[in-house]
Parts: C-alpha cells; sequence; structure tokens
C-alpha cells in the first residue's frame, strides 16, 4: 500500500507540474469560462428588448392615433412609424425591421361599426420564429390593452391576472445562463481536458515508458484524474464567485451545497474523458469525440439554452442521460431558488449512477497493456 | 555510494548459469499480419545481446513482450525466472525498458523526470541523492539537471531515457532502437555505458537495425519477417563467408559501372561502394575467377577483406538485388550549362539568435553524388531544404541549375525533384493517383504526362498495385514509387533527405542501384543520411558540425583523416567522430 501510495503521488506531482506548465490547460481551466461567463452574460439573450418594428398608419383617424402611440409605450417593441406600407415592406426583406402592424384606413369606421371587430394586421419574419413570436404576442397585447382601456362599456373579464414570476422576478435571461455556463466549464475541463492528457500521453510514447515500471493502468488513470478533479472544483469556485460578484446572480443556496453537486458532477465528467480516451489514442480524435459526446450534449440538451419541455419526447428522454442536464437542474435550483434537497438529490443519484457507468465501461475499454 | 550501486549489484553469481531471458516458441500476430513466428531463443546475464534485424523484423514486438507490455499468442516467455504473462507485476520490478521513442516527459525537467522514476520504481526518497548524483555522473547529464528534457539533444535524450530505465537497478536492460536518430558521438557514449552495465553483470538487449551496431555486440539474434534466422556471436557468422569478401582498389571515378559489372556477375551475390573502391561478396562455393577477370581487364588490384556482419546478412537472406536500374537505362542524358550544378555562398539561416546554419559554402559538379553528414542538430536539415528552396536564407545565396533560389525558387524547384524522410506519399491515394498527382504538379499534360506514368509504372515495376493504397505496398515498393513521383518530371537534379532510414539491406541496394544509374546519366544526387556506409556511395562528403562546415572531401580523403597508430584502415564513422570532436575542440579553443 505503501508503495502505491508513493506512486500515486509522484503520479499526481507530474501531472499537477505539466497542467501548470502547459498554457493549454491553464487557459482552458481559468481563461475559457471567464469568457463563456461574460459571453452569457452579455452578448446571448433570450429576452427580446425594443425589436424593431415598423407601424403603418394608412389611417389618419383619432383612435388610429391613439393605438400607433400605445405601440411606443412598451419597451418591448421599438417602433417606426410610417404611412405606407411599402415603406416597411423592403426594410423586413432586408433584415432592419422584424415585422410591422398595418392600421388600415378603414380602422376607424369598423371600430364605430357595431359588431363588426377592429382590423390590424402584423407582418413578422418567420425566418427568426422566436423573434417572430414575440412581436406578434407583444403586438398583440398592445391592441387589446388599448382596446380594454378605450372601451369603458366593455364587459368586465370576470377574472384578474396578475403574474409573478418566482426565482427570477426581472425575468433576466442572464441568471438562468450563467449557472448553466458553469455546467460548460465543467464538461470541458472533466472530459475534454481528461481524454486529451491521457491520448497525449499515449501519442508521445510517455504511456509505454511508465507501463514498463511497476505503476499499474489503474494508479496511472487516478493521477491523471486527481489533479483534474481539483483542477475542475477551482474552476466552479472561480466561475461562482464571477457570477455573484461580478454577474449579480444571486446564489440563494448554501455554497456546500454547490460544491457538493460540483462534486458529484465531476465524476460522470471525468467518466466520460476516461471512457474516450480509452477508445482513442491521439489527441485530435479525443478532442473530436469530446466535443460531439461531451460538449455539444451538454450545450444543447441540458436544459442550460433550449428548455427541456419544449423538445420532442424522443429527444426528451435523450437528455435523461446527459449528466449536464442534471448538473443544471441542480445548479439553477442552488443559484435561484435555495437548497431544495428533494431537487438535489434525485439529481445527484442520476450523476453518479451515470459517473459509475461511464468508469465501469472505462474500466473495461482500457487495455492494462499495449495490445 | 559506488558506481556498482546504480546497476545491477545484488549477487549475480547465483543466476550465472541461468538465463537471463528464455523466449520459448513465442508467437506473436495482429489481426493478419505475423510478428512473430515461433521464436526460441536465450539470453544470458553480463553479455550485450543485439536484436538485429531491418523494420518490421519484430524486433519491437519481442522487447515488448518482454517487458510484460504485450502478450505472446503462443509460448512463454521468462525474464529474471519470471513468467512475462503469470508474474507481470515482478517484470516490472526486473526489466528496465527504454521504448523505441522518447517516453520521457518532455514538460518536465531532467531531474524531475529522475525523480518520477525514482518513485515510480519505489526506491526510497532519502536513498535519491546519491543514487542520482551517480547516474547523472555516469550519463555525464550532470550539468542539464533544471533543463527540460524536451530541450535535450538526441543523443542526451537517449542518455536521460537510459538513465530513467537504470533507476531501479534492473537485471536485464531492454534498449530499444536506442541508436537511432543519434550521431555517431552520442552513440559511441551510449556503447560506452552499456560496456560498464554488461562488466557488472546485468543482461543488455539492444535492438538495432544498423548491421554494423551488430557486430559490436557479444551476441546477436538476427530477426527477418519474425523468424530467427541466427542466435549466436556476431564472428560465428561472418566466419562462414570467410574468404569470400575482396575489394577492387582504388577504382575512382568508373566505380559505378564496375559495380554494376561486378553485381551482373552470377558468382557475386552482393556488391556495394567503398570509397573509391569496390567491395563485392562471392556466392558460396562461387570460384573468384570471374571477378578476378574483371579486375584484370580493367587493371585493377583485387584484395581479400574480412567479412562484415551485413555481407552474413545479405548472404543468408539471398543476396543482394542486381547491379543495372531499368530506370536509368530508359533515361536520356543530363544536358546543363554548366559544370555546376548546385553551390551556395556564405549560406546562413538564423531562427531568432539561434544559428542553424553558419557561412556555408560549397559547389556540387553535375553527375556528383553530394553528402551531407552531421551529428543531430547540425544544420543538415536547414541547410538542405534551404538548398531545394523549402527554407529562405538569412543571408547568402544558393543556386541550383543557374536559378537564384531567392528570386526564382519556383524556376529552381522546377529543375529538381525531391524525396522526402518517411516517403511523403498520399495514404488516401492509389499508386496510380499519386503518381497522377506528381505528374500534375510538375505541370506534365496530355501525351507526355501519360507516357511518362506509364514509363514510371513498367520501369519500377508497380503494374500489380496500381489499385494498391501506398501503405499497403511492401517498402521496396513505396521506395520505388517515392523516387518514381520525385523522379516523374526528370529532373537534373534530385535531393533526398535520408531516404533509407528505417529500410533494410536489401532494399537499400536496390535503391542505391538506382541512384548510381542516375548518376553515370548526369543526374547530380544530394544526399543526407544517418548511414555512415552510404557515405561511401558519395563522390564527396560535406560534413556539418554546430552550424559549420567543417570538412569537404571524398570519402577516402574523409577516412585518411582519422588514420592514427593502431587504426590503420578507420571506418567513415571513425572519421565522423574524428572529424566533429577536432571540430569542437577548435572551438573550445578559439573561444
Amino acid at each position: 500500500m505503501n508503495a502505491v501510495s508513493q506512486r500515486l503521488s509522484a503520479l499526481v506531482y507530474k501531472e499537477s507540474l505539466q497542467a501548470l506548465r502547459d498554457p493549454s490547460t491553464l487557459l482552458i481551466a481559468f481563461a475559457l469560462p471567464v469568457v463563456l461567463l461574460f459571453l452569457f452574460a452579455y452578448a446571448v439573450s433570450l429576452d427580446a428588448r425594443d425589436v424593431r418594428i415598423g407601424v403603418v398608419l394608412e389611417s389618419e383617424g383619432a383612435s388610429a392615433q391613439a393605438l400607433a402611440a400605445a405601440f411606443s409605450g412598451t419597451r418591448y417593441l421599438d417602433p417606426r412609424f410610417v404611412h405606407d406600407r411599402r415603406e416597411v415592406a423592403d426594410k423586413l426583406i432586408s433584415g432592419e425591421l422584424r415585422g410591422y402592424v398595418v392600421i388600415p384606413h378603414d380602422f376607424e369606421q369598423r371600430l364605430a361599426g357595431r359588431g363588426s371587430v377592429p382590423l390590424v394586421q402584423i407582418i413578422t419574419d418567420g425566418s427568426y420564429p422566436n423573434t417572430a413570436n414575440y412581436v406578434e404576442n407583444y403586438a398583440r397585447g398592445v391592441v387589446q390593452t388599448w382596446r380594454a382601456g378605450l372601451d369603458v362599456a366593455a364587459p368586465p373579464q370576470t377574472v384578474a391576472l396578475e403574474p409573478r414570476y418566482w426565482f427570477n422576478a426581472e425575468l433576466e435571461s442572464r441568471r438562468a445562463l450563467i449557472p448553466g455556463a458553469i455546467a460548460i466549464v465543467m464538461t470541458i475541463i472533466g472530459t475534454m481536458l481528461t481524454a486529451l492528457v491521457v491520448a497525449r500521453e499515449w501519442e508521445r510514447g510517455t504511456m509505454e515508458a511508465v507501463l514498463s515500471t511497476p505503476a499499474s493502468v489503474v494508479e496511472i488513470l487516478i493521477g491523471k484524474l486527481l489533479p483534474y478533479f481539483t483542477l475542475g472544483m477551482l474552476a466552479t469556485l472561480g466561475a461562482a464567485a464571477l457570477a455573484v460578484f461580478v454577474f449579480d446572480v444571486p446564489l440563494r443556496g448554501s455554497l456546500a451545497a454547490l460544491l457538493l453537486l460540483s462534486a458529484v458532477f465531476m465524476v460522470p465528467a471525468l467518466g466520460q474523458g476516461l471512457l474516450i480516451s480509452s477508445l482513442a489514442r491521439n489527441q485530435f480524435l479525443a478532442a473530436q469525440i469530446a466535443l460531439f459526446t461531451g460538449f455539444l450534449p451538454s450545450f444543447m440538451l441540458s436544459g442550460f439554452l433550449y428548455e427541456i419541455d419544449a423538445m420532442p419526447a424522443p429527444v426528451r428522454a435523450i437528455t435523461r442521460l446527459i449528466p449536464a442536464r442534471y448538473f443544471v437542474d441542480s445548479l439553477k435550483t442552488a443559484f435561484l431558488a435555495g437548497d431544495i434537497w428533494a431537487v438535489f438529490i434525485p439529481d445527484v443519484l442520476a450523476m453518479a449512477t451515470i459517473g459509475g457507468l461511464f468508469f465501469w465501461l472505462a474500466r473495461r475499454a482500457t487495455r492494462k497493456n499495449l495490445e | 555510494m559506488p558506481s556498482s550501486a546504480v546497476t545491477a549489484g545484488t549477487p549475480q553469481a547465483a543466476h550465472a548459469d541461468a538465463a537471463a531471458v528464455v523466449i520459448d516458441g513465442v508467437v506473436k500476430h495482429f489481426g493478419h499480419v505475423h510478428a512473430l513466428r515461433s521464436i526460441t531463443a536465450r539470453i544470458h546475464y553480463g553479455r550485450l545481446t543485439g536484436l538485429v534485424g531491418p523494420d518490421g523484423a519484430g524486433k519491437t514486438t519481442l522487447m515488448r513482450i518482454l517487458a510484460g507490455l504485450l502478450v505472446p499468442n503462443a509460448g512463454h516467455a521468462t525474464l529474471a525466472g519470471h513468467d512475462v504473462v503469470r508474474d507481470n507485476d515482478a517484470i516490472h520490478v526486473a526489466s528496465g525498458y527504454m521504448p523505441q521513442r522518447f517516453g520521457l516527459y518532455e514538460d518536465l525537467s531532467v531531474m524531475e523526470n529522475l525523480r518520477l522514476y525514482a518513485q515510480l520504481r519505489g526506491l526510497d526518497a532519502d536513498r535519491h541523492a546519491g543514487l542520482f548524483a551517480d547516474l547523472l555522473e555516469f550519463t555525464r547529464l550532470g550539468p542539464f539537471t533544471a533543463r527540460l528534457a524536451g530541450k535535450l539533444s538526441g543523443g542526451m535524450k537517449q542518455k536521460l531515457g537510459l538513465a530513467c530505465a537504470l533507476m531501479a537497478r534492473p537485471r536485464v536492460l531492454l534498449l530499444d532502437e536506442p541508436g537511432v536518430g543519434v550521431d555517431p558521438v552520442s552513440r559511441q557514449e551510449l556503447w560506452r555505458m552499456v560496456q560498464a552495465l554488461t562488466d557488472e553483470g546485468m543482461a543488455v538487449v539492444w535492438s538495432t537495425a544498423y548491421l554494423d551496431e551488430a557486430e559490436r555486440c557479444e551476441s546477436v539474434l538476427l530477426l527477418n519477417q519474425g523468424q530467427l534466422l541466427f542466435d549466436g556471436p556476431p564472428r560465428e557468422l561472418t566466419a562462414q563467408l570467410e574468404g569470400r569478401s575482396f575489394r577492387l582498389e582504388d577504382v575512382g571515378a568508373g566505380r559505378r559501372a564496375i559495380l554494376a559489372e561486378a553485381l551482373g556477375l552470377d558468382s557475386v551475390s552482393d556488391g556495394v561502394i567503398q570509397g573509391a573502391g569496390v567491395r563485392v561478396v562471392l556466392r558460396a562455393g562461387a570460384p573468384v575467377e570471374p571477378v578476378a577477370a574483371l579486375a584484370d581487364a580493367a587493371q585493377l588490384q583485387l584484395t581479400p577483406v574480412p567479412a562484415r556482419f551485413e555481407d552474413a546478412f545479405i548472404d543468408l537472406l539471398g543476396g543482394g538485388p542486381g547491379g543495372s536500374s531499368a530506370l536509368a537505362e530508359r533515361l536520356p542524358p543530363v544536358e546543363l550549362g554548366s559544370d555546376i550544378a548546385v553551390s551556395c555562398r556564405n549560406l546562413t539561416k538564423r531562427f531568432g539568435d539561434f544559428t542553424a546554419t553558419d557561412n556555408v559554402s560549397f559547389d556540387v559538379h553535375k553527375g556528383e553524388i553530394f553528402g551531407l553528414l552531421g551529428p543531430n542538430g547540425a544544420g543538415k536539415s536547414t541547410t538542405f531544404k534551404m538548398l531545394c528552396g523549402l527554407l529562405r536564407p538569412t543571408a547568402g545565396e544558393a543556386h541550383v541549375v543557374g536559378h537564384d533560389l531567392r528570386r526564382a525558387s519556383g524556376a529552381a524547384k522546377s529543375r529538381l525533384g525531391y524525396m522526402a524522410q518517411k516517403f511523403s506519399l498520399y495514404g488516401l491515394l492509389s499508386v496510380r493517383q499519386n503518381l497522377e498527382f506528381s505528374a500534375g504538379v510538375y505541370q506534365l499534360e496530355g501525351d507526355t504526362r501519360r507516357e511518362r506514368i506509364a514509363e514510371m509504372i513498367e520501369t519500377f515495376d508497380l503494374g500489380d498495385w496500381l489499385s494498391a493504397t501506398p501503405d499497403s505496398l511492401p517498402l521496396g515498393h513505396k521506395q520505388r514509387l517515392a523516387l518514381a513521383c520525385a523522379l516523374m518530371h526528370r529532373p537534373p537534379v534530385l535531393f533526398l533527405d535520408e531516404p533509407t532510414s528505417g529500410v533494410d539491406p536489401i532494399t537499400r541496394r536496390e535503391f542505391w542501384t538506382h541512384i548510381n544509374g542516375l548518376a553515370r546519366k548526369g543526374v547530380t544526387i544530394m544526399v543526407t543520411t544517418h548511414f555512415m556506409d552510404e557515405a561511401e556511395y558519395c563522390d564527396r562528403v560535406a560534413m556539418l558540425s554546430r552550424a559549420r562546415l567543417i570538412a569537404l572531401d571524398t570519402p577516402d580523403a574523409l577516412k585518411r583523416t582519422a588514420a592514427r597508430a593502431g587504426r590503420a584502415d578507420p571506418t567513415m564513422e571513425d572519421a565522423f567522430i574524428h572529424l566533429v570532436e577536432s571540430a569542437d575542440l577548435e572551438l573550445a579553443g578559439t573561444a
């Protein structure tokens, strides 16, 4: 046992030296998280605000003017007013506007005529389906609000809806994105970096030399995992500090819970890295596999960017195999809601199970010699 | 601490009669490739055993089996009494193994690598200091402990690898091609160290493709295509050839023609050029008269010479190839405006503050075979690359067939052929597509293109392989294909960058037959090589060391510089070591 621990500590020390000397490792572990967090904090926003639309006023009536004015009253839309639809049609095609609303010339007559509903046309840019949806819904909302305010005689709504958004009262997507970004960073460090450094040993022939010593494959791999586990935890701490102190994301749960979740997530992340490295013996292949099986799924299928509930059932089923899904779920809870163990416990169990599976597969696939 | 502490200081007497390694019917195949076909042999303590054979003979596979890294498909092997499969853990303790590629961590320093291996070998940290001091003294790496392993020269890397493999006093030391990529000076150092180890009772296995290295081993296992051809002292094998090796002395300019003529005789099994002479080996039982008649006709002196290991090896394989090159016979003689094919003046290349080539000048005549030799890092490759237009000189000028490489490198490149190390063929294209590609690159069109490709296919006998990929070709055919691609546009100057590294002696002879034929037609050949016997084929050799040209002369003249009392007939390797060392001394004197 003593010899084993001596060899392990020598391997861990060697790996740490290499990690510290390799600028690309440090770049991935510390610079990349910062870049990603900034990107998700400022560049990526799922909220549509100040969407540029056109408002075509074909009617000169007072009501029509009032409705048009209502469009400038919302912060979600940024209207340009014109009198001819030909002026805006081209701008929609060129992408300058995302949609336009036409208030037709018979608007006043229809409004006055009993029983007939005033007609407003909404044209949207279907090549941006999300934004088109926003434009439609916001424009609808503006018209309805204006209508309700206009017609005091109209039957009062029997139920008044008063929405409240829990956990993220201002509905700022940044708050939901940043915890997810931490999961991405951890995937990169755990899976990509681990797969790369093991593949590098094969590629440079160092594995052959180390294998000819009494050190076993298992020891060599553990010697790799420990430093990268530590690196992953450090990167998480750094990213969490950045999230809380720079990007104003609340940490409503405890730091201990955050660390526990991260530590458990490192199990499947590292396990996957090991599995990849047992299949790919050169760095290029390892990077490709890590990208397609680790990074992309945790980007697309973890519920970090795209909500899982909105996915079709087969894809939803696939997301259950993605460890990042459980991590993102728990991270969002820890940051935005608090220590909700009813959420954490199933997530932790799922991550540990998938991680265990990866390690078991990696153990089976890893050759003990050069065969 | 005495130096024996480094090595196998434990009492070996008890094992004196037991073999260090017993190989019993070992078979290994990878898929349908047979790497080892039932090998049976013994390796003894206190001896340097050479594991000799060309590339692909199965040397590395056997080494890895002995190091416990591969499992044989059939048969058994024991090392220091432990079965390599069943007592795998014990193997790792009893053996020290140095893989073929530098297996140490290039981003760790010399000392960090040593420490890592000491701890992996379970050595007591307190004892490190004395042990390291011994190893560093033994390998003369003392001044470089803080240097990153990646920044060491080829020879120093090998010595560090050796130090790490020696760490826990292995009983058996397995060295897989330690001499590859190492210049003769560093190679001599390695020999010295290995000699000291065997003197202390260690069993050392040194695998090599260089047959001159085999001659220095006390015992050899000669492998070819997975089969053991010979097991015993090299002398025993060469003794079988005694009286069959001769040299035609001072042939001079006509030596290539004489060699071709000699190889055409039925009684001659092998022949090579040695400086100004031609060395021939007779077939078993063949009379000497036909060769003697040839010598008389050309008024040459024929002297018997001692047999070499290489002679025996070629003989075991059934003799070398014939002496005529179908390629050269088809080629029209080269016409050039001037007698100088390649020239450079004060050629200099600096990378940052490092000077790779320093003020090198020489002229190469039309039809000359011109060799560039030097230790690793001496600037051979840099000089070579500047001459064929792949690198821009920092200062000085270079001309190929009258074209200035700085101004008209495109025009110069269209007049030269280049064959890179490892052949650089396209693995995903078929043989025919490779030929078509190189014809396209050199802008051959229409009938010329079709004729030239058909001619290459016929000359090099590639007809059966047209739809195969280059990687699936036998090595000899692969080399022919690479040569065909480089010669597609009939260049008057041919550049060969280590053309035969990793190629077996028979294939090398075939290659040199073509090169000799080309030279006789007036093609100028520029060649770099690590094989000293290949330098003998050159008309003149330029020796580079530390970026400077230290000698430029015929092989025989260079060899004479190393002659001294007790070494009347120095080899090319002696000359190499002598020249490099005296240049270093001179440099130290002026500094």
